[in-house]
């Protein structure tokens, strides 16, 4: 079947997802402590003026109602409007999806450069030194907490040594310099987890390839050791590192709160933490709808690519 | 020789090489008349009407003005007015708006924009409110002239346009003022010595605001809120930033110049920072409020309301929140420790357990659970809860704390139901001097009752006469023998608990001169130096 035949099979497999995503996120809001009227009205609003509000934001309404409102407008493009800040919720999440992606980009593409070398190394030397350090980090990255990681970097090469800024983002469009420089310790930090379990599947993937026959043979037709590991056995050993990066990439989009936080970057992460601090459901519901939709549709592609690096494996 | 070199500046000088390249285009975005400013909370609603938040009050400073204005001294200065006359009956107010005075859109400043201004305004503002009820009518007389009619004379006329905090009377164009007061304003035009720059707004994150090169300042120096606004900046960025250690780190490394509020355990680390100066320019400070839910059990009853305050001590209460006796006191005050209305009548601030215990027993409470809500955003909220749990549960008291975030306690304190059905007991709460040192401005002190008044709902007639009394009395003295007589019914029914004094000082830059001390953090008359 043809790429475009499976993209389009598999991407009308995903509404129902997307659907239950969307009502789940709608009605776990709605059943949540808190109302954003209340938040709204101030302490000196009279129980009039919490009523006219209610009805402004259609939150007088039976909560089916408001339900199918809401995907009727979204249907049609239309996420609404913030209840806070009156702006719509496309913009906002416009204005914050950069910092995010950007993070997460670079993230994994340090991750994938640092973590494949370690996890293939490791598991070709196996019992050696560079495996056992390879393996002391990689529990070290599990075990420290992001935040932490995030204040030691920001202590030793920001507060003594002055190389990178403490804080905040700059957009690609001010300069590559400029914007490498502020995602630095952003990136550092989060993705010491990421090589950690990239380190870790990479070894065991490779373990299990490098005891395989085609290994041997390829060994006993003279190859260069070089081939053999990263030609030969790296490329049967890809699909679950692959995988592996897909949750990684998935995850991050949504886990990157903490250092959002940590290094001011004004991503959707806190976005997502603000306006469920301040009950604001339309800005909560699309953000959880885009996040359901990266999250598909990057499995999707994880799943495409399977079929590029093992042939065998069909796109059907 | 390399004696002289620790491996340490070796690896500095290194690291200093490699970033230089990138360094000078920051460098430069900080220097020249940028200030960038990490205040308590990012701007996200933009109606200062709307938002009661402080937010909103200090996002209207910027752009807005206000017919009149507080100084230092509590005196009230005209601001966008010139001149103003009172009628020798006390029913008619003239006022004339000072010449020159435009809106960022360049439209001239009208009595037709004054009069649906304070109209909308006063909708929504309990001080206004309470004044409009006096009002009986609001009329242009020309262009730059305009009448407020009294049906019987009122005492707080000038007052309730001073008003230093939120809700603020501030002037818009007519067309943004027609806005029903529910519906937000989604156009940002104000007088104020400021523009907000409403391309670089990204709510919750960011606010840029650039001088008002046509602002017509006042000729007196800056004193509070009143007098010039002059701005000697090009811009000024309020940035948000959700943990303060990294707001901290950012002012130490020169990245912002001004930390509106560090909390007060990270005050050391920045007094001791090189290029910091840490400073308080809100003498009038906050207050922490300990507020009882009249309608339901078991501080539906006098007694017991008294035995909490009795089983109290507002000094533990101001460590657990603050820490450091150098920026708490505690007073009974109701309207503020250094403000004109400051009595110290009603409690002495300490506990007297065997009082406590007694008043239990009159009230006869019989083990009636109460619940606490606690609020864990800030240690303000919850570091005091907790002691009030400890000190209720010590004269015996069934105390259940419930523990939520603040937008859950916000919707869960307005629940007038019982504790059984998701109703309240009691809560903390904190708030600005300046919110309470008016007994008309003072929502704790709404004695209406369930329909009327302020979460918590107290009812008493006495307090509610007394407050009428208060709005009506023109005399300086006699308001603050009303105001007292005021604070002692308050402590005797108990409508609240204060809870001391606080300051919050300020961490800026050594380059920022010239801040204005003020109830709330302005950036007029502030140079930058480097």
């Amino acid at each position: 079947m043809a790429v475009a035949g499976v993209l389009l099979k598999r991407s009308v497999s995903v509404i129902p997802v997307l659907g239950v995503v969307a009502l789940i996120a709608f009605m776990l809001l709605r059943f949540a402590s808190g109302d954003p009227v209340a938040q709204l009205a101030g302490d000196n609003a009279d129980p009039a003026a919490i009523a006219a509000i209610r009805a402004r934001l259609g939150l007088d309404q039976p909560l089916a109602m408001q339900f199918l409102n809401w995907l009727w407008r979204m249907l049609h493009g239309d996420l609404g409007t913030s209840i806070v800040s009156g702006q719509p919720v496309t913009a906002l999440i416009a204005q914050r999806v950069g910092p995010t992606v950007a993070v997460s980009i670079t993230t994994i593409v340090f991750s994938v450069v640092v973590g494949v070398p370690i996890g293939v190394l490791a598991a070709w030397r196996r019992g050696g030194w560079l495996d056992r350090f390879a393996m002391w980090t990689s529990v070290t990255g599990f075990a420290v907490p992001t935040f932490a990681i995030g204040y030691f970097w920001i202590y030793l090469l920001s507060m003594q040594f002055g190389l990178f800024p403490v804080q905040g983002y700059v957009p690609l469009s001010d300069g590559l310099g400029l914007f490498l420089w502020h995602l630095t310790l952003p990136t550092l930090t989060l993705s010491l987890v990421y090589i950690a379990l990239i380190a870790r599947v990479a070894r065991t993937s490779m373990l299990e390839v490098l005891s395989e026959d085609f290994v041997r043979t390829a060994r006993a037709k003279g190859l260069p050791e070089r081939i053999v590991v990263f030609k030969h056995a790296l490329r049967n050993a890809a699909v679950p590192i692959v995988s592996i990066v897909g949750i990684g990439i998935a995850l991050l989009i949504g886990g990157v709160v903490v250092t959002e936080s940590v290094f001011n970057l004004p991503g959707l992460g806190r976005l997502v933490v603000d306006s469920v601090l301040a009950r604001d459901y339309p800005v909560i519901q699309g953000v959880i709808v885009v996040f359901g939709s990266a999250y598909v549709a990057i499995n999707l592609l994880v799943d495409l690519s399977y079929s590029f690096f093992d042939p065998r494996i069909s796109q059907q | 020789m390399f004696n002289d070199f620790s491996r340490r500046s070796l690896l500095k000088a290194g690291a200093a090489g490699l970033a230089a390249g990138m360094m000078p285009r920051i460098a430069r975005a900080q220097s020249g008349k940028v200030i960038r400013a990490v205040m308590h909370a990012p701007l996200r609603a933009t109606d200062p009407v709307i938002n009661t938040a402080w937010t909103g009050r200090n996002h209207g400073l910027n752009i807005y003005d206000t017919l009149f204005s507080t100084d230092s001294k509590f005196q009230i200065r005209p601001q966008m007015v010139d001149t103003y006359e009172v009628s020798a009956d006390k029913l008619t107010y003239t006022f004339k708006l000072r010449s020159g005075l435009k809106f960022h859109d360049g439209a001239p400043v009208t009595s037709a924009d004054v009069i649906p201004s304070l109209q909308r305004w006063a909708k929504r503002d309990t001080m206004g409110a309470r004044m409009m009820t006096f009002v009986a009518e609001l009329k242009p007389v020309d262009e730059r002239t305009f009448q407020l009619v009294l049906k019987s004379p009122y005492g707080q006329v000038l007052q309730t346009l001073a008003k230093p905090s939120s809700i603020m009377p501030f002037i818009m164009p007519a067309r943004l003022a027609a806005q029903p007061p529910e519906q937000p304003v989604t156009e940002f035009v104000g007088s104020g010595p400021f523009r907000f720059v409403t391309s670089e707004f990204r709510p919750g994150s960011r606010a840029v605001y650039e001088r008002n090169a046509d602002y017509v300042s006042r000729d007196e120096p800056s004193d509070g809120l009143a007098g010039g606004k002059i701005v000697k900046i090009d811009r000024y960025e309020w940035i948000s930033m959700p943990d303060f250690q990294t707001a901290a780190n950012a002012l130490i490394n020169k990245e912002i110049d001004f930390l509106e509020a560090a909390p007060h355990d990270m005050l050391p680390s920045l007094i001791a920072a090189k290029d910091v100066t840490v400073a308080d320019y809100n003498p009038l400070g906050f207050m922490s409020v300990v507020r009882m839910n009249w309608l339901s059990e078991p501080f539906n009853k006098q007694e017991i309301r008294q035995a909490v305050m009795y089983a109290s001590d507002q000094a533990d209460w101001l460590d657990a929140q603050v820490g450091n006796p150098d920026y708490y006191q505690a007073s009974a005050a109701m309207f503020g420790v250094t403000t004109p209305l400051a009595s110290e009548v009603g409690w002495n601030t300490k506990p007297d357990i065997a009082r406590a215990k007694d008043l239990l027993k009159k009230g006869g409470y019989k083990g009636e659970k109460a619940v606490m809500l606690q609020g864990t955003d800030s240690p303000l909220l919850s570091g005091s809860s907790t002691v009030t749990a400890q000190k209720l549960r010590a004269i015996g008291m069934n105390v259940e704390v419930q523990t939520m975030d603040w937008g859950s306690l916000l919707a869960r304190r307005v629940k007038q139901d019982s504790t059984a059905n998701g109703g309240w007991s009691m809560t903390h709460w904190v708030t600005t001097t300046t919110e309470l040192m008016n007994p008309l401005a003072s929502t704790v002190l709404d004695t209406r009752g369930k329909t009327g008044g302020f979460f918590g709902w107290p009812e008493d007639t006495e307090i509610e006469s007394l407050r009428n009394k208060f709005a009506l009395e023109t005399d300086a003295a006699a308001q603050k023998t009303v105001a007292e007589a005021i604070q002692k019914r308050a402590y005797d029914v108990m409508t609240h608990i204060p809870g001391g004094q606080f300051k919050q000082p300020v961490s800026h830059s050594k380059a920022l001169k010239n801040i204005v001390t003020a109830p709330a953090p302005l950036f007029w008359n502030v140079e930058k130096t480097a």
